[in-house]
């Protein structure tokens, strides 16, 4: 089983990613199940959904508490929750951020997972070039194909185009297809400090 | 179709099937996307011969579905937590008027405090008032029992609520297989009503009765829930017959054969519970796990049956009864009168509190150690509740409760799980 986290606040569709990412394991014959674990439903305020993807069915309702992977749609939250609580050993983190590992101060968690298993990507950015808008979800999960390799870049788009029909999704795809080309570099670059 | 969908969505599609004649809806949450998946399909006609009535408030939603079940017409609605409490009089007197609405139930806490999350406090709340109740252990079973839910009402002419655990699985994407339209159609027959409003052959229904006759019309109630203790298997089988999966039933048993510890529970929790009694038998643990689908009729033959090999029984219950603890665990102890076990409550998941699998394998260790209480409560945080008691003895004035606690809890969002 690879269990998915994604921290986020209101209104930047933490929860559609989730649902989306979801779809993508569907679509790949594998079972998921994406659910949300609603705070107050305030635009801003910390938002957590999950996602479980199998080879057979997935009978836990429980909160996800030991992610494989952590998506983190605001790099803001980086200090006020505890984002990394129970990550899985060999674990993947992909944060929505401008900076670095390094430049966020969380470049020692890398020394725990390894250097390709943390990646940061400016999807906000992306989101807003191809889109217009900033909602960085859908860039995020090319990120994660990318940078986790669970699911194939088609069927996250194929998922994106479900969601969002038309313009909208097409927009949508191409900036995570963005955000699938910059983890990929990303990942192959020298480690900083190796 | 096998397809990746929301629980709200498999379940609107799955009641759009049924071929409903009147919906009638208000917006609470859980359930609002099942009855705006609806409303979307009589809008862009892909529901056709169904009215959709929007209506002003939960009461006037039943109330209307009451009207339009008597006119003969097959009626559908949802709601949750004060929703359900706010059509409480319209919920006794559909199932007193014997009109076979459906009503789904985006099981969801109930206030104060006010809390939107799930747990079973709103459809336990309405467990006498003479409507059939079915909980649902995941999303597939919730859109399978809506249309099991409708046969037996209407066999019957009882209504029936389908419980549905709110967010966990109303809100929750898994895979569902929808049937196709003649598969249900073959299933369930066209409404015929054994009552109508029909200005050709007038009859009134609601009257007046005294006391030479309300005894009467209302033990026919609990016969008729007698009945449903045959027809719930039945129509279960049949429906595996013709759709070629297991859904609905009184019960169903998972590793229950020769387990010493038996745990009882309603609803989305069984999923979780399973997987914790398939890391314990690994281990060598004879535990087992009864899920109840029917919780009214309290289907007591087929839960002695169940249990009554067991040494021990854990009944887990997203419901306080309180002054009393548990509301499931009343009906197994019933079940299982003059039969020497232990029996435990286990009250757990109020108002969205997660219930994990890692609390769930410790409380059935403890269980086979015979340590646990009669009744204790899961993950309930202790420090809070004697910090909360403190503040009680130190000063009179001490304040509201729900606000003491989480100006000692701090800001809910940084927390997981």
């Amino acid at each position: 089983m690879f269990q998915v986290r994604i921290h986020g606040r209101g209104g930047q569709g933490v929860v559609s990613a989730a649902e989306m990412l979801s779809v993508a394991a569907f679509d790949e014959g594998r079972f998921a199940q994406a659910f949300p674990s609603f705070g107050s439903e305030r635009m801003g305020a910390p938002v957590m959904a999950f996602c479980r993807i199998d080879t057979r069915e997935i009978r836990s309702r429980e909160p996800v508490m030991q992610p494989d992977a952590l998506i983190i749609q605001d790099p803001t939250l980086l200090h006020q929750v505890d984002l990394f609580s129970g990550l899985a050993a060999g674990g993947f983190i992909l944060i929505n951020s401008r900076r670095s590992a390094e430049e966020l101060g969380i470049a020692e968690l890398a020394h725990g997972i390894g250097h390709d298993h943390l990646c940061t990507v400016p999807a906000s950015d992306l989101a807003l070039k191809h889109t217009g808008r900033s909602m960085p979800n859908a860039a995020l999960l090319g990120g994660f194909a990318a940078i986790t390799g669970q699911l194939h870049l088609d069927s996250v788009t194929k998922a994106i185009r479900e969601k969002f029909p038309g313009k909208v999704g097409e927009a949508n795809v191409a900036a995570a297809e963005a955000a699938y080309e910059h983890v990929m570099k990303e990942r192959q670059s020298p480690a900083p400090h190796a | 179709m096998l397809k990746q969908t929301e629980g709200s969505h498999a379940i609107a599609e799955a009641v759009a099937l049924c071929r409903p004649e009147v919906i009638c809806a208000y917006p609470i949450t859980p359930q609002t996307h099942i009855v705006e998946g609806l409303g979307e399909m009589v809008k862009d006609g892909s529901l056709t011969g169904c009215e959709f009535i929007n209506v002003e408030s939960e009461f006037a939603a039943l109330s209307v579905a009451i009207g339009s079940s008597a006119a003969g017409a097959r009626s559908y609605t949802a709601t949750a937590s004060q929703g359900i409490l706010f059509m409480a009089e319209a919920v006794y007197n559909a199932a007193g008027l014997g009109l076979p609405i459906v009503m789904t139930i985006g099981n969801r806490a109930i206030g104060a405090p006010i809390n939107i999350w799930n747990d079973h406090s709103d459809s336990m709340s309405m467990r006498d008032a003479g409507w059939i109740q079915l909980y649902a252990e995941n999303n597939q079973e919730a859109a399978d029992l809506h249309i099991q839910a409708f046969r037996l009402a209407e066999e019957l002419s009882c209504p029936v609520m389908v419980c549905v655990d709110g967010f966990i699985l109303t809100h929750a994407y898994e895979r569902v297989d929808i049937p196709t339209q003649a598969q249900v159609d073959e299933y369930l027959p066209p409404f015929e009503p054994v009552q109508q409003l029909d200005c050709d052959d007038p009859v009134s229904i609601g009257a007046m009765v005294g006391p030479e006759a309300f005894f009467e019309v209302r033990y026919l109630q609990h016969y008729k829930q007698q009945r449903a203790l045959e027809l719930i298997p039945h129509f279960a089988e049949e429906f595996k017959n013709l759709f070629g999966r297991e859904s609905g039933g009184l019960v169903r048993p998972y590793q229950c054969d020769d387990a010493e510890t038996i745990v009882v529970a309603l609803g989305s929790v069984n999923g979780t519970i399973k997987d914790v009694v398939d890391e314990m038998r690994a281990a060598g643990h004879r535990i087992g796990v009864l899920t109840l689908c029917s919780f009214r009729p309290f289907p007591l033959t087929a839960v002695r049956t169940a249990l009554i090999k067991a040494k021990r029984v854990v009944v887990l219950e997203k419901s306080l009864a309180v002054g009393i603890g548990g509301v499931v665990s009343d009906g197994v102890r019933k079940a299982l009168s003059g039969v020497v076990l232990r029996g435990y409550t286990v009250i757990a998941g109020l108002g969205g509190r997660a219930i994990t699998g890692k609390s769930l394998r410790a409380l059935f260790e403890k269980a086979e150690r015979d340590e646990l209480e009669m009744l204790s409560f899961l993950d309930l945080n202790w420090d809070v509740v004697e910090r909360e008691l403190e503040r009680g003895r130190q000063q009179r004035r001490s304040g509201p409760t729900a606000e003491n606690i989480l100006r000692d809890l701090g800001p809910a969002g940084a927390r997981i799980g």
